[in-house]
């Protein structure tokens, strides 16, 4: 079979894959970026018990594989009596591990906005609340977008191990490609390609995009 | 926190109360003491600047009357009532965060650095306040800052970041910012330190005009010798964490009686 009869017979579920995984991508970076700014945030406020409940988050997330944690949600939250659709399973993993990450980008770029713009903004007499979302979020948005750049790009891949809890993805539809036909190059070999594409020509300048906005909204480009 | 804030009054009362009154105030990071029992008054309408080698306290002063220092020891009162604390059942407390919050708004301050907010334009710098904390609709708020920036000379550069002005430009917008919220008191710290030399002056001609007009209460903490005698009512020697001297400039930088002040002077004259 030529590799173009390959496409034509399986591009149909290639792309349905592919469209599973890009909507996998973008729930998982929305649960990420929510994860990381909210657990970011309670990091930095002293507020002890909240503080101990993020620094749990950050360290099971960070510190145990995705694929534990995804067949955790998947296999182990049915038998505590919390059932999750394999889909939301999928995405809610693949998104809390990354917005652990993310909240310690979040928690450095607010600790990098120099003192004097939190000094300038009490001598204005704004209330906490409004000197962290007026003041320091915007500038601290700024400074975290470039690391957000790769850690989109890893949310991407990772939600590649979804296939492992059987949400059709792209992933998925490939091992099943490969399970019937035996194709293995073609089969991979898209898929690879795919995710290339996606990375580098989607996701990359999205948040290149977003990176050169954000600078012109703060007056620097 | 010593607690010997029984043998402060709860206000003060009488005739010419003070806008500003540090009472035997101390602040210490650590062992090192920064204000050692600090007394200073400064009457409404009256412009103090407050001069001293490093480390004298001088911008502690400003910083704890911001409300960006908590003091260790003393009282400090604006306007009569007092700042650092409150009263509570007969007695004065530890101010918490509403009374700081009511207290500040007396309060304005400009920094060596300026500390514009770099998101947002000339004009949306000095309408955030009045709009967020005040409570102002939109156009009216434009229309004080505007009228403000005008008065700083900013009018034509009202929709410029701050990174695209120059930094005379930009601490005059800072001053504009501050103004914008009507503050009884003035802080001004090292306004001019981090400027280069061709800009100083346009920022001490704006500190100047608000001088001419009699109605704000302003401590500043500056290097600039020359400036402060021209338009301080009076000067204080800072030494040690608290006054050394102080007097009408034309005292102080003519005829300084403690040799502390004298060798200071002597210093810093000479390196001009």
């Amino acid at each position: 079979m030529s590799y173009l009869e390959f496409l034509g017979n399986y591009s149909d579920r290639l792309i349905d894959g592919s469209l599973i995984t890009l909507l996998q991508f973008v729930l998982a970076a929305l649960v990420a970026v929510a994860a990381a700014i909210i657990s970011g945030l309670i990091k930095l406020a002293q507020l002890k018990p909240l503080q101990a409940v993020a620094t749990v988050y950050i360290e099971i997330f960070r510190g145990t594989s995705l694929l534990v944690q995804l067949y955790w949600f998947f296999f182990v939250l049915p038998l505590l009596g919390v059932s999750l659709e394999k889909f939301v399973a999928g995405f809610l993993a693949v998104g809390l591990c990354y917005g652990a990450y993310g909240a310690e980008l979040v928690r450095g770029a607010i600790q990098s906005v120099p003192r004097g713009q939190w000094e300038a903004a009490l001598a204005l007499n704004m209330s906490p609340a409004q000197r962290m979302w007026r003041i320091i979020l915007p500038q601290a948005l700024v400074i975290m977008l470039p690391p957000w750049g790769n850690l989109m790009v890893e949310i991407l891949k990772g939600t590649a191990l979804v296939a492992l809890i059987s949400v059709p993805d792209l992933m998925f539809e490939a091992r099943q490609i490969n399970n019937n036909t035996y194709l293995s190059a073609q089969a991979f070999g898209t898929a690879l390609v795919i995710y290339y594409i996606f990375a580098r020509f989607v996701v990359t300048p999205l948040m290149r995009w977003l990176e050169r906005v954000m600078a012109r909204r703060i007056g620097r480009a | 926190m010593n607690d010997d804030t029984g043998r402060y009054p709860l206000k003060l009362e009488g005739d010419n109360i003070p806008m500003v009154s540090f009472r035997n105030v101390t602040k210490k990071y650590g062992d090192l003491t920064v204000l050692d029992r600090l007394d200073l008054d400064v009457a409404p309408g009256e412009m103090v600047t407050i001069i001293g080698p490093s480390g004298s306290g001088k911008t502690t002063v400003l910083r704890s009357l911001m409300t960006l220092e908590t003091i260790d020891g003393g009282v400090i009162y604006v306007d009569g009532e007092p700042l650092t604390h409150m009263e509570k059942g007969g007695k004065l407390v530890r101010a918490n965060q509403r009374h700081l919050r009511r207290m500040r708004a007396k309060i304005g301050m400009c920094f060596q650095h300026f500390n514009l907010f770099p998101h947002m334009t000339a004009l949306e710098n000095c309408m955030e306040g009045p709009v967020q904390v005040l409570g102002l609709p939109k156009d009216e708020a434009r229309e004080r800052a505007l009228e403000l920036l005008g008065m700083v000379g900013m009018s034509e550069k009202s929709d410029q970041h701050p990174s695209r002005l120059s930094g005379g430009q930009q601490q005059r917008v800072a001053i504009a910012r501050a103004l914008a919220m009507r503050p009884s008191v003035m802080l001004f710290d090292e306004v001019t330190s981090a400027l280069d030399p061709e800009m100083i002056g346009e920022v001490t001609n704006v500190i100047r005009s608000l001088v001419d007009q009699h109605s704000l209460t302003m401590l500043m903490v500056t290097h600039q010798m020359g400036f402060a005698r021209e338009i301080s009512d009076r000067v204080c020697f800072f030494y040690g964490g608290s006054i050394e001297e102080q007097g009408a400039p034309a005292t102080i930088f003519e005829t300084p009686e403690k040799e502390r002040t004298q060798q200071f002077l002597s210093a810093v004259l000479q390196a001009n």
